[in-house]
């Protein structure tokens, strides 16, 4: 196979050029492996040091018909020599495999950017799929930009064929490989942590290892020997924080961060799901950590997926939920039990577009309102939500630890944005991490069910088991401190004071929200959940051109953190970009009568930078 | 005042009400305040009955089912405290308020899922679910299902009065064709669930069926459901004597009861009728009604009960049974042994940490391709 991977050495001369960013968007069929070799060129940028932050963008089908505009998978990575906090605006390079995803891609390009096409994809009956009138490839339509015209199917196929017993078929379905080993050249990168992978992954299938790693090879030196590409890039390691770092998806994210939560609190962890993109990976990645005692429970449905997290909570462990809006809209009832019985259980919603069953695979921030207001009666939750991927870890075991404390129910919102995308992850010391205490009741002789913490408002926590305090609990309403069965309309109006109450005094327990930038001036930029490193970047940007632009961005919105009344009144403007109509804008209007403008933006795609830019310039 | 209206309220001053009421806990008496219950062997039906005022219409078949789980109760081997009933919605899903365990009344239909939930996080607990027909097999229905096939020990009662009583008299799953209700002035035009077939075919481990006012049998019925590790089903005709008063009569009356009732044993041949003169025998692939003595018809050639049979075919036959064609079957139609879902759930995790080690939160954050940054 050396024969094969290392071809004559050419002698051509090539240049060095460094760059600080680079943004590519892999794209190509659904089936062409976009993902994976996206994942495998951030992999790879992780480990060599630079700051990385992805976008994969999928569609809701699995194999929708081969070269058809629906079907294009794309993934975008940012890396860089400084730190960032976005996957990138604009792509620098896009990696086209067929004529669709030229199509549905192209106009993101920057202007001059790099585009390598695989010319093999561009076959008349795909240029029809795409309806493409022409071929771009030689009609100068894309004369804007540099184009590397790559027959990278054939360049794959001659590369293996002879050299594997594998078929046809299974040979071209390596090009993705050859196409990555183009771009570690481009870039130069190392291939060590692609070819471990491939070991480790095709450590039973060896023969279609041989073949990826034979592509990958190939595609580099191909790279390195031929006159395509006279100037590769380096990409210097990031001046970011020292520490150890690893790279991590937000689900990844999210899943450890409920295991530590179980480590921390000493008490197991019980998920009940029903599989949902783009929830599913939690599932996934809950139901490989077996040692630590974590139960997952793949329930009928949505409502027993809650329900059996409910009971697990009753009986003592962490009941943990988890799934999409659509999931949250059935679970609903259930959590509504878990605000009267007053049972500590936290929902994770891995928000996407809706409504119903919208954009399964898209990212959207829309429920919001759900996790806040989407129950019948006055029946208040705890809600946080997570900035970031690596964000996701900390605010899992903050919900936890919220749960407990107040016995209640928390919502824990993430998106599909932040439970795909990933970044480096600065691993935490344990001991750094917060303690979550548990109490339980035990004394028969002082034992009221619903009598409470004078602080929090708690009621205690009494586990099936406990010899003496046998008793009864229910989604009827209770009676104060008895928890007997109670309809006293002086009774019920004192419960739904006191639920409310319990919810509102966890604000002495979260800290305020912190300004980035001046603690006041013209403009204010907030934000919660995934918008964090759009907002971020473009304030950072404003405030290094001279700007009066702050930022603070809530990862706790009900009850919101102490200070933020007084944070908004300190600006002239508060903008809030939101994927969704201004949810967030309307709760703090409501709360706060501050005059705050929404900035919307609902299409399954994350803010850019720019975009946030130019809203916040119209009020300097 | 903010606090109501807007959902996010006093930031943590409280008001004087709450403060008051807060306060005052301490001075609250102890009349509910639990007392530690005597070790099994010395616990009684007393100990098993709860201090709360028992809220079902008189008369009603629940009384007699709650009468018979307490008595029970103490012969079960099991503590108090491990014993957890859990309910939903519905006039039979008050009962765990009666009784002096742990309790969950629940939401319709969910209570098989809650108590999935509780006895996978604690194996060691007792837990019985209590459900009626609308609860268990119209808007639980799902539940029902998969709470079964998974074959949790959980013991799971259907007080099945063929009626709607909490909302005052629609027709149910289990309402018979054409039915007039409240809902159905002209009729129902919904053809019946049979609970026993839908768990049969659900892969129930163990499943029979009693009657409220057969306090003997469904008391026999209640402790080898007890007895039985593994899901446990038992239908229990309950009459409603408010909504569907008599609804069983035809059968279960006690004058007609010999008659029109099979008791099913383990090993015997199926005979019933006032003299033991009526049997049920095999023509072909289908049962039918021989009288014993009658054309050299002897008990040797009537079926033989067999509840350990791992097809579950004959017992579905039998609960297909139905009056007036043939006597209304109750007793054990199977109890067959396959794990339990948590005892494999546990074993999963005692395989994993024989395997690599119990889990390390520092080997955990720390998996995978790490990098330093100086």
């Amino acid at each position: 196979m050396s024969t094969v991977i290392e071809p004559p050495v050419t002698g051509v001369e090539k240049n060095v050029e460094e760059v600080e960013t680079v943004t590519i968007r892999f794209a190509g069929d659904s089936g062409d492996g976009m993902q994976l070799t996206g994942t495998q060129f951030t992999n790879t940028s992780a480990v060599v040091g630079n700051d990385i932050s992805t976008l994969p963008d999928f569609p809701a089908e699995i194999r929708a018909p081969a070269g058809s505009l629906p079907g294009v998978s794309g993934f975008q990575l940012n890396f860089s020599s400084q730190d960032i906090k976005t996957p990138g605006d604009q792509p620098n390079v896009l990696v086209a495999m067929n004529p669709a995803a030229l199509k549905v891609n192209l106009p993101d390009l920057e202007e001059g950017g790099t585009l390598i096409v695989n010319t093999d994809g561009f076959t008349p009956e795909n240029l029809r799929y795409a309806n493409y009138a022409s071929n771009p490839l030689e009609d100068n339509s894309l004369a804007g930009y540099r184009v590397h015209k790559l027959p990278i199917s054939t360049l794959n196929m001659n590369a293996l064929k002879g050299n594997v017993e594998l078929s046809r078929k299974e040979i071209d379905r390596c090009k993705n490989f050859f196409a990555l080993g183009v771009l570690y050249w481009l870039y130069d990168r190392p291939m060590e942590t692609t070819l471990n992978w491939i070991h480790h992954k095709f450590a039973k299938n060896p023969e279609i290892g041989k073949a990826n790693e034979i592509a990958l090879k190939t595609g580099y030196n191909f790279a390195d020997t031929t006159e395509v590409f006279t100037t590769h890039y380096t990409v210097k390691k990031a001046k970011i924080a020292p520490g150890k770092y690893r790279k991590l998806t937000g689900n990844e994210a999210t899943a450890i961060g409920f295991i530590a939560a179980s480590q921390l609190s000493g008490r197991p962890l019980f998920y009940g799901s029903y599989p949902i993109t783009p929830a599913s990976d939690i599932l996934h990645e809950l139901s490989r950590h077996k040692s630590f005692g974590v139960k997952t429970f793949q329930a009928e449905d949505e409502i027993a997926a809650v329900c059996a997290a409910i009971g697990a909570s009753f009986a003592g462990q962490i009941g943990l939920t988890g799934t999409s809006g659509p999931g949250v809209a059935l679970k609903q009832e259930a959590i509504g039990l878990a605000v009267m019985t007053e049972l500590p259980l936290v929902i994770v919603n891995v928000q996407r577009g809706g409504p119903s069953t919208g954009l399964p695979t898209k990212t959207e921030q829309a429920d919001l309102f759900q996790a806040v207001w989407g129950r019948n009666g006055e029946c208040p939750a705890i809600v946080v939500a997570p900035s970031t991927p690596a964000d996701c870890f900390h605010m899992a075991i903050e919900a936890v630890r919220l749960a407990f404390k107040y016995m209640c129910p928390v919502f824990y919102l993430s998106d599909g944005y932040l439970a795909n995308g990933a970044e480096p992850w600065s691993i935490p010391a344990i001991d750094d991490l917060p303690k979550i205490e548990v109490k339980f009741a035990t004394d028969p002789a002082t034992f009221m069910p619903y009598a409470r913490d004078p602080e929090t408002l708690a009621r205690p926590y009494a586990l099936p088991g406990t010899p003496g305090l046998e008793h009864r609990i229910g989604g009827i309403e209770k009676q104060h401190i008895t928890g007997n069965v109670n309809y006293d309309p002086e009774n019920h109006h004192l419960m739904v004071k006191l639920r409310q109450e319990k919810i509102d005094r966890a604000v002495n327990d979260i800290p305020p929200v912190e300004v980035m930038g001046e603690n006041s001036g013209k403009v204010l930029v907030l934000g919660w959940g995934s918008t964090y490193g759009s907002i971020t970047s473009a304030v950072e940007k404003m405030r290094r051109e001279g700007k009066s632009v702050s930022s603070a961005h809530l990862r706790h919105l009900n009850p919101f953190p102490k200070n933020l009344g007084d944070v908004l009144r300190s600006f002239e403007t508060v903008i809030v970009p939101e994927m969704n109509l201004g949810q967030l804008c309307t709760m703090i209007r409501a709360k706060y009568l501050v005059d705050a403008v929404p900035f919307s933006k609902v299409k399954g795609r994350p803010f850019q930078i720019r975009e946030i830019v130019r809203k916040v310039e119209e009020y300097l | 005042m903010s606090t109501q209206s807007n959902g996010h309220g006093s930031n943590g001053n409280g008001n004087k009400q709450i403060v008051e009421a807060v306060s005052a806990d301490s001075e609250v008496g102890s009349a509910v305040s639990g007392r530690v219950a005597p070790p099994p062997g010395q616990l009684k039906k007393a100990d098993f009955v709860s201090d709360q005022e028992v809220r079902w219409c008189p008369g009603c078949g629940d009384y007699a089912i709650l009468n018979n789980v307490q008595k029970v109760m103490p012969d079960l081997g099991i503590s108090r405290e491990k014993m957890v009933f859990v309910s939903g919605i519905g006039c039979s899903s008050r009962f765990p308020y009666y009784m002096n365990t742990y309790g969950f009344h629940s939401i319709h239909g969910r209570a098989p899922a809650i108590a999935t939930g509780i006895k996978c996080a604690n194996p060691e607990l007792s837990v019985w679910v209590i459900t009626g027909d609308g609860d268990a097999l119209s808007i639980g229905g799902n539940h029902f299902i998969h709470a079964i096939r998974r074959n949790l020990d959980l013991n799971y009662i259907l007080f099945n009065n063929r009626i709607y009583g909490l909302t005052k008299g629609q027709y149910s799953p289990t309402s018979e064709f054409g039915k007039k209700t409240k809902s159905t002035p002209a009729g129902t035009i919904d053809y019946p669930v049979n609970p026993l077939s839908l768990a049969i075919a659900s892969e129930s481990t163990f499943v029979a069926r009693s009657i409220d006012i057969d306090v003997k049998h469904l008391g026999q019925m209640v402790e080898a459901a007890a007895k039985h590790k593994g899901i446990s089903f038992i239908e229990v005709y309950q009459n409603c004597n408010i909504f569907n008063d008599g609804a069983f009569d035809s059968f279960a009356e006690r004058t007609v009861r010999p008659d029109r009732v099979l008791y099913l044993e383990h090993g015997k041949p199926m005979v019933f009728g006032k003299n033991r003169d009526k049997g049920i025998r095999m023509n072909g692939a289908l049962p039918e009604i021989v009288t014993i003595g009658e054309n050299g018809i002897t008990e040797n050639d009537l079926l033989v009960h067999d509840i350990y049979l791992k097809d579950p075919s004959v017992a579905f036959m039998l609960a297909r049974m139905e009056q007036p064609e043939f006597p209304q079957p109750v007793g054990i139609f199977r109890a067959v042994e396959r794990p339990t879902y948590e005892e494999m759930m546990e074993d999963q995790i005692e395989a994993a940490i024989a395997k690599s080690g119990p889990g390390s939160l520092e080997r955990l954050i720390n998996a995978g391709e790490t990098w330093v940054v100086e």
